[in-house]
């Protein structure tokens, strides 16, 4: 394991590594198949996909279709992996997802592009920040909201060979590197990024970068912040969240999404029951979506460092006032 | 068809009504209309155009049978055990805690049954996918779809058959049970369909429309559809919907039915003299 987070971009947007990643895997194993839904340019692997019509099957748009034919596909014997954007890839077929993959035991992996905010110039139809949630209430789901380029790699791979219904969120643009590449990160396990001993921040996707960019803001006002990446909101790794929260006695957590159902619920069930301390987030109050730069809506809704930096205070305040 | 043949699985129709009957009055009532309707193509498929072996239910190389009326489990149970997938007698526990036999269709449940369904709508899209994984993977068998008339309001149904024709999916058959009734009422009440075989034919289906109770009928349609091509096959199957029980066909609102022991000892005295009558 070897973080490089500095703040700087990655050099590979997350399209290209998306692309990439697809073929790698279905070009490897014959029993991995894609299928989108009139998406494979945004998804980076419209070339690919054009020349191997029958590794790479394009459903046209009709998602709920899409989802029942990967289940098909894995009666069959094969190993699905459907994109679509987040909403498309939650919502629009959720009950195909639900009952033709989970409740079927067919095991597909998901990947919904431009989670929250980063569906910016699409605006709020197209505006994910419920995708966590309703996948995180699907029995025996994994639901990965991806910190960076190194990460979707990894965990893309893992989650093909995983039981059950598999949901990736990850946007389609550059973001802020965390890790060195060819870093592994096993699916479940969330990663200390910064030790800190007054607060921790547990963030996920791309409020990774702001929380560390509020945690060397905080350090230099001398508050000192740990940061978990928890690319893994389900199976959350509560044994990292409980020993995190005893350490430091107060917890905020930053997702892009909305603030019911996603991250800070599931770090609210394991504080309730393993470690209760006071605890904040800095997600979507409840809102829906709406079009502008990524810039723009994370000021809008308040996802930002400045954001986390405010909730942080607060949280280390209502500490020490215990 | 030889007579023999054809009164083979004429008996065969009866006895799947027979069993759906044993299964649903054990526990009080049930899908009874939609159930008997699709008792003979059932018969057909199992009696005559289907390759599997009842042993070792998970054979890939098997056809396969997606019910997407899942609601019909009874019918199909009632299949499977007479051909020996499970015992006869396990048609009791229908719908009882812990059971193999769940009111809808559960391929992780029940041996022989190929895909889990009930949702309706749902069953369409997995049996294109399932088709569809069988070509890529070679294999030369066939995947037969039982969808309701009712289930074609759901637009995954279009969904599914416009790519299953896009995909030249001739290794599925689609059959419509147009027994012209679902839950509320009459289908040309509710959300009337017009010309389902024109609408399949529009979608790129080779369709043809036969006699859903006339199992020479439905044989001789389901061994167009062993050809190939580059065509999806559609069977409109013309029936009623409770047929072959002349109470349940003519109630009105028989989607759902209860059958208490003296309903039950009249039917199946009724399905016994049928049975009796066919066989001699």
């Amino acid at each position: 394991m070897k973080i490089a987070y500095t703040g700087e971009m990655d050099q590979r947007p997350c399209k290209e590594v998306l692309g990439a990643t697809i073929e790698k895997i279905v070009t490897e194993d014959e029993n991995a198949i894609y299928l989108d839904a009139d998406l494979m340019s945004c998804a980076g692997t419209l070339k690919w996909g054009k020349q191997n019509p029958d590794r790479a099957i394009d459903c046209g748009i009709a998602e709920s279709n899409m989802a029942g034919v990967a289940a098909g596909l894995a009666v069959a014997g094969y190993r699905p992996i459907i994109h679509s954007f987040g909403p498309f890839a939650s919502r629009r077929c959720y009950d195909q997802i639900f009952l033709s993959g989970g409740y079927g035991k067919n095991d597909i992996t998901v990947i919904g592009t431009d989670p929250g905010v980063t569906a910016a110039m699409n605006g709020g139809t197209h505006m994910p920040f419920e995708d966590v949630a309703l996948y995180s209430v699907l029995p025996g789901s994994t639901v990965i909201d991806v910190s960076d380029p190194t990460c979707l790699v990894s965990v893309l791979k893992q989650c093909v060979y995983r039981p059950g219904v598999k949901y990736i969120r990850v946007g389609r643009k550059q973001m802020a590197r965390v890790y060195e590449d060819g870093t592994e990160l096993p699916i479940g396990k969330a990663v200390t990024l910064r030790e800190g001993t007054d607060a921790v921040v547990f963030a996920a996707g791309i409020m990774l970068h702001e929380a560390m960019q509020a945690a060397l803001s905080l350090e230099k006002q001398g508050v000192s912040v740990a940061v978990v990446d928890c690319f893994t909101i389900k199976p959350l790794d509560t044994e990292a969240v409980l020993a995190w929260a005893k350490k430091t006695g107060a917890v905020v957590v930053a997702e892009n999404a909305n603030r019911h159902g996603g991250l800070y619920t599931a770090v609210l069930e394991a504080l309730a029951e393993g470690c209760p301390v006071p605890a904040a987030c800095v997600a979507v109050e409840d809102e829906f979506g709406e079009v502008g730069t990524q810039g723009y809506l994370q000021k809008r809704f308040g996802l930002t460092a400045a954001h986390i930096e405010a909730q942080v205070k607060a949280v280390v305040a209502r500490k020490r006032a215990k | 068809m030889e007579l023999t043949e054809k009164k083979a699985l004429q008996a065969f129709a009866i006895r799947i009504r027979m069993a759906l009957v044993e299964a649903i009055h054990s526990i009080g009532s049930g899908h009874v209309g939609g159930a008997l309707s699709i008792a003979d193509v059932l018969a057909v498929l199992y009696g005559r155009e289907m390759n599997v072996r009842p042993e070792d239910p998970q054979w890939p190389d098997r056809d396969y049978l997606v019910v997407s009326k899942g609601h019909a489990g009874p019918a199909v149970y009632g299949t499977l055990a007479l051909k020996g997938y499970f015992p006869y007698e396990e048609l009791k526990t229908l719908n009882q805690g812990g059971t193999r036999l769940p009111s809808h269709c559960d391929r992780n449940k029940t041996p022989g049954i190929d895909v889990t369904t009930g949702s309706l709508g749902q069953g369409t899209s997995q049996a294109a996918g399932l088709a569809l994984g069988n070509r890529l993977k070679g294999r030369k068998n066939r995947v037969f779809l039982i969808v309701g008339d009712g289930e074609l309001d759901e637009g995954q149904c279009w969904e599914a058959f416009a790519f299953a024709a896009a995909h030249k999916l001739s290794n599925l058959a689609v059959l419509i049970d147009w027994n012209k009734k679902q839950l509320d009422g009459r289908v040309d009440e509710v959300l009337p369909l017009g010309n389902i075989a024109a609408k399949m034919e529009a979608f790129g289906f080779d369709a043809v429309q036969v006699d859903g109770g006339d199992v020479e009928a439905i044989a001789a349609a389901l061994e167009r559809t062993r050809q190939g091509g580059d065509k999806p096959y559609a069977i409109v199957l013309d029936a009623v919907k409770g047929h072959g029980i002349a109470e349940a066909e003519n109630t009105e609102m028989n989607h759902s039915m209860p059958i208490n022991d003296e309903r039950y000892a009249r039917w199946m005295g009724e399905l016994q003299a049928d049975l009796a009558a066919l066989e001699g």
